[in-house]
């Protein structure tokens, strides 16, 4: 699958999401003629514009009308074209949520959503271009696979994937230069398979996006400073939801956080507690994220580090929740 | 090719026997968007039986021409055309909004055998007939793409930023219409919100604009001849129709915008159909 990528991982270290996003699109691109490339007049802040550059008539800029555009989407996607769609994720989600919805999901066409801009990534541009809500709604649309790539790397390797499923798929990613946590991109990404990143006993930290690489360098620190050994989770498919992965580290550490750059409502949070709350197993569990509010404005680093979502955040919610009381009840052999 | 006698007189017995199909499919299924499946009657039966490349026994056939019920809550005239077209059986529309039918309101493209897309919400039919139009255009293919929209639905931006796209991307190979019906679901469209001038609207958004009968065929017929012809820009038929049309008790008259019927109703309506003359 991820045949010719190499040259990303060694790039990688100096692209933004966005950048390696349009990188792998053009290889893509020249791989198979059926993909197109829309977008509403942020084709350079969506990097959608490398491919515009390169294949100029396979690319259709729709101006600043984001609803038609996910129109315009689900018609090509009729015709038998594959479209990738990149504006920001506010104006995905919201401006044209029931184009994707209605035109897109609903049919069930195969319509590739790479939206930027996602959570607080853009945070100096205030909630009117921020996005903590797009997990939450495209979640709900019925037929749509949700992906969170946690650096530049699975970003290239989940662009690469969609192609494999013959429906919708929605890829958030961020907006500036966010560091990678893979060293390289062979390391078994699957849709709907979480991966563990660090392996650990006491406690689960389950994270998508940029708090996968500061939940990692937190758990190095708990180990050294602490010993405290938390298992870090990188549940880059929101849906369908690894609730496998979920299961055996409720069985195993007994408490779980979860870290997302999205309001907790409707998240990787809730869809993490679904899993938990139908297992039926007692477990200490937390969510951190935007705690249903709009964030403030502000450079991105300082943001996470205002809502806890940077590794000092990560460290004092962990030590939070290990002081945390759950009901201790060791007859877990009770047929669940 | 202008209209012959003999086409003529086979439109009219389509187009009197759909009517008589709406009546019938209001009836099972409760109730329907009736009005607005009336007014459009003589579009889609001049398409479907004499413009649209398409074959019933190949749904999927790629160089079919593609049609697009944008105001897709006149799916109740829309199902029986495809099943009287042969698509499908029309014993199967006494199903109609029924448990688990395939038959909704506002029929599922993925569902309905001939029904291209998935309608209902209004505002959306116009960006997929461009992005289908321009996927045609992309492969290399003559296929059309016709697109029926509401004149009420003309209130929607959406319908505005599709009509955009069309013109800058000049989408000929499309072609659109508007049931100029004159009422929306409130009352009059010019006093629920105004759309006229309407053809200047679409002027000045880039479009031809063919203003004409919406009931007569000779006058349907040319303007499709002349906008399938078109190379400079894409053409809207702007086609003046009357909600209702066909039964006189619903003519002009707002409230069956949405109606059920009872057997009595039934008896009047087809009673009307089977004497008028239209088109």
């Amino acid at each position: 699958m991820a045949v010719g990528l190499t040259w990303n991982v060694y790039d990688a270290n100096t692209m933004t999401q966005a950048e390696i996003y349009g990188k792998v699109l053009c290889r893509l691109g020249e791989e198979n003629t059926d993909i197109v490339g829309l977008s509403a007049d942020l084709a350079k802040s969506t990097k959608i514009g490398e491919f515009a550059a390169m294949f100029p008539d396979r690319f259709f800029n729709a101006g600043v009308a984001e609803q038609n555009m996910f129109g315009m989407a689900a018609g090509l996607a009729k015709a038998g074209l594959i479209p990738f769609v990149s504006t920001m994720a506010v104006f995905t989600t919201m401006r044209a949520a029931e184009q994707v919805r209605t035109d897109i999901c609903y049919q069930n066409l195969n319509v590739k959503i790479i939206a930027t801009h996602g959570g607080i990534s853009f945070g100096q541009a205030g909630t009117t271009h921020q996005c903590t809500e797009d997990i939450a709604i495209t979640r709900a649309m019925a037929n749509m696979t949700v992906i969170v790539p946690a650096d530049g790397i699975e970003c290239a390797n989940a662009v690469r994937a969609c192609l494999d499923i013959n429906g919708p798929v929605y890829i958030r990613i961020g907006r500036g230069f966010e560091p990678n946590c893979y060293t390289t991109d062979a390391y078994g990404f699957e849709i709907g398979k979480a991966v563990e990143m660090n392996p650990g006993t006491d406690i689960t930290l389950i994270c998508c996006g940029i708090t996968v690489l500061q939940a990692l360098e937190a758990a190095r620190d708990l180990e050294k400073s602490a010993g405290i050994s938390a298992r870090v989770i990188n549940m880059h498919t929101l849906k369908p939801l690894d609730g496998e992965i979920i299961r055996k580290a409720v069985a195993e550490t007994r408490r779980i956080i979860t870290f997302e750059d999205h309001n907790i409502y409707g998240g990787l949070g809730s869809a993490v507690a679904e899993v938990i709350a139908e297992y039926g197993k007692s477990c200490a569990f937390a969510r951190v994220g935007l705690p249903d509010c709009f964030s403030l404005v502000g450079y991105p680093e300082d943001l996470y580090s205002h809502y806890k979502l940077d590794a000092d955040g990560i460290i004092e919610k962990v030590k939070e929740v290990m002081g945390k009381d759950f009901e201790d009840d060791d007859s877990w052999e009770d047929g669940f | 090719m202008p209209i012959t006698d003999q086409e003529l007189r086979e439109l009219r017995g389509h187009a009197k026997q759909l009517r008589k199909d709406i009546i019938d499919v209001t009836f099972w299924a409760g109730g329907a968007h009736i009005g607005g499946a009336l007014s459009l009657v003589e579009i889609m039966i001049l398409l479907y039986y004499k413009y649209l490349h398409i074959d019933p026994d190949h749904p999927d056939m790629p160089e079919r021409d593609r049609f697009i019920l944008s105001k897709g809550h006149a799916g109740v005239g829309f199902a029986p055309m495809l099943a009287r077209r042969g698509y499908f059986d029309f014993e199967l529309l006494k199903d109609f909004n029924k448990f688990n039918s395939p038959f909704g309101m506002h029929l599922d493209g993925n569902k309905v055998k001939g029904a291209d897309v998935s309608t209902g919400s209004l505002g959306h039919g116009l960006s997929m007939a461009v992005g289908m139009a321009l996927g045609a255009r992309l492969k290399g293919r003559s296929w059309r793409t016709y697109c029926v929209l509401g004149d009420g639905e003309c209130n929607e931006g959406s319908v505005w930023e599709a009509a955009m796209a069309a013109a800058h991307y000049k989408t000929t190979n499309l072609i659109t219409f508007v049931d100029r019906n004159k009422y929306s679901v409130d009352g009059p469209t010019e006093t629920v919100m105004g759309i006229e001038p309407l053809g200047d609207k679409w002027r000045a958004f880039g479009f031809i604009v063919k203003e004409v009968d919406g009931h007569s065929y000779a006058a349907l017929s040319q303007a499709i001849e002349e906008a399938q012809a078109e190379t400079k820009a894409p053409v809207v038929i702007i086609a003046h129709t009357i909600k209702g049309k066909g039964v006189d008790f619903m003519e002009d008259d707002v409230r069956w915008h949405y109606g059920g019927l009872d057997s009595d109703k039934i008896v009047e309506a087809k009673r009307y159909i089977e004497t008028a003359v239209i088109g």
